[in-house]
């Protein structure tokens, strides 16, 4: 194609969105609602998952060793998790260590009240191993394994918490998929209508050039640039009043609710947009396309 | 130039439209077919520009068969003939100048080649003075010769006309046929379909009539040479 007539089709494109004004505006608001409902829903997935992450990072699998067991051996069990690809980090917590936190959290200030464990240690044998891990999901496969290891009395875990934070990742994800589906159905209908009633208006000029030797790719090319025209004008007009939202909310919810201020901690726009702007240009993008595209290959055949 | 060859074409009701067609057009001729409604004269030209297939038969123009033509390749060999309808055909939201341009865009030449080509070709059909005119500004004769100005600006080789002077009145029409004389008269191939006999008997040109799909006389016209 030469350079004349990628202008010439792209400008047809935008002629074919004016000439559709009303069809055209209905597409590109209807558009706009399904990608602002969507980006809106990522803003408040993304910042949920960062929650969960950070509670996530936080849960912890507790191993304890066997009596009479020897420094080299614990050291080989240290080994044995540190390689194991759940783990994220593990820290090894001595006797005398366990045993100082526990004093420090229970007797507090009170000396006199510890004094009298000076030199026996209650938790001698209570070393053990801290092991946090990448996904919560992988608890119960880690824990088999430890348990399963050499040289290891007990594994602690938290199932309850792992397992409710793991279930409720799954729940985010698979309501992500069925909004995105759904509004991927609505808005390829939408634009389908809008290029079947360009195809409708331009009846006798496609005829026109199907007569004096135009090409399939000629004909059809200006649909799918006005399809993806509006899927672009639809995406980013959503973009602009989520950035300008979203800040605002954040605010808004941290001056009036200053309660939830330890429970959650938004991300920064910036951060949540990195993702959001590509994913819904290529969504907008895609969903103009493959609306466009689908409606000439039914209504179009050059 | 046109050669059709045992061709029949019977639509999905069964009444065949044409019928064992046999018909030879040589290069440079100019032809009439003549014909009542319905007696198959526009399945003719769709045949022609392969907008139908044959039911039987082989269709050969400008030395290809036009079953061989593979569906992409279809609008290249259409680059070759121009079409002219009785509607016209144009497009009402653009001047003259830009309906006759739309073939060259169509066809992807570049605007330079347009810049040079519309004029000319406008003045060659009279019209050079109205290139800013939109069409409801023109008679139906002058539309008429946007349209045929629109057929010849890629220099096809063959000009078929599907009833030209079917919407003009009995000077513009006798005009229209004194163009597209001319054209023929530079070399390229005309087929003109009509039922306006007066017109025909005038031309004095070579007349094939058509009755229910089955060609009845092929008369040659005195300055033809063939």
């Amino acid at each position: 194609m030469r350079f004349s007539s990628i202008g010439y089709t792209i400008k047809q494109g935008f002629c074919n969105i004016w000439r559709n004004k009303m069809f055209s505006l209905a597409s590109i608001a209807t558009m706009s609602a399904c990608i602002f409902l969507f980006g809106l829903f990522f803003a408040i997935v993304t910042n949920f998952q960062a929650m969960v992450k950070e509670a996530e990072s936080g849960v912890a699998v507790t191993v304890f060793f066997n009596e009479g067991i020897t420094q080299d051996e614990i050291d080989w069990i240290g080994e044995e998790i540190g390689k194991r690809v759940e783990v994220s980090e593990y820290n090894f917590i001595s006797a005398e260590e366990a045993w100082e936190e526990f004093k420090t959290e229970y007797f507090g200030n009170d000396e006199q009240a510890a004094a009298g464990f000076q030199d026996d240690n209650p938790l001698a044998n209570s070393a053990s191993y801290e092991i946090y891990m990448n996904d919560i999901s992988m608890q119960s496969t880690l824990v088999d394994y430890l348990t399963g290891l050499e040289g290891v009395r007990e594994v602690r875990q938290s199932e309850i918490v792992a397992n409710t934070l793991s279930d409720f990742n799954s729940l985010i994800g698979y309501i992500s998929v069925g909004i995105i589906l759904i509004l991927l159905l609505v808005a390829v209908f939408l634009i389908s209508n809008t290029v079947t009633t360009g195809i409708a208006v331009r009846k006798d000029e496609i005829g026109i050039m199907k007569l004096i030797g135009a090409t399939d790719r000629f004909v059809r090319a200006p649909f799918i640039i006005e399809g993806v025209m509006i899927g672009l004008m639809g995406s980013i007009l959503p973009l602009i009043l989520l950035y300008i939202l979203y800040n605002k909310v954040i605010v808004y919810i941290g001056e009036k609710f200053s309660f939830l201020n330890t429970l959650i901690n938004f991300l920064p726009v910036e951060e949540v947009f990195d993702s959001l702007v590509p994913v819904a240009l290529i969504l907008g993008v895609g969903i103009g396309f493959l609306g466009s595209r689908i409606t000439i290959r039914k209504h179009l055949k050059v | 130039m046109i050669k059709l060859e045992h061709v029949s074409k019977t639509y999905s009701a069964g009444i065949p439209a044409l019928n064992d067609i046999n018909l030879e057009i040589t290069e440079g001729e100019f032809v009439f077919i003549v014909g009542d409604s319905g007696s198959g004269k526009s399945t003719l030209i769709k045949l022609l520009l392969k907008e139908l297939e044959p039911s039987e038969g082989v269709i050969t123009v400008d030395g290809k068969k036009l079953h061989t033509i593979r569906r992409r390749h279809i609008p290249k060999f259409r680059r070759n003939l121009g079409v002219v309808f009785q509607d016209f055909r144009l497009l009402k939201d653009r001047n003259v100048y830009d309906n006759v341009a739309f073939a060259q865009r169509v066809i992807g030449a570049p605007v330079r080649e347009s810049r040079r080509k519309v004029p000319a070709i406008l003045s060659t059909v009279g019209l050079a003075a109205k290139y800013k005119s939109y069409p409801k500004q023109l008679s139906g004769g002058e539309q008429q010769r946007v349209a045929i100005a629109r057929a010849l600006i890629n220099q096809p080789k063959i000009l078929l006309a599907d009833e030209p002077t079917g919407n003009l009145d009995a000077n513009n029409a006798w005009e229209i046929m004194k163009l597209l004389e001319e054209i023929n008269a530079r070399g390229t191939t005309v087929v003109v379909v009509t039922h306006n006999m007066e017109i025909v008997k005038a031309m004095n040109k070579r007349v094939i009539t058509v009755q229910k799909g089955i060609i009845v006389s092929d008369e040659k016209g005195d300055d033809d040479e063939i």
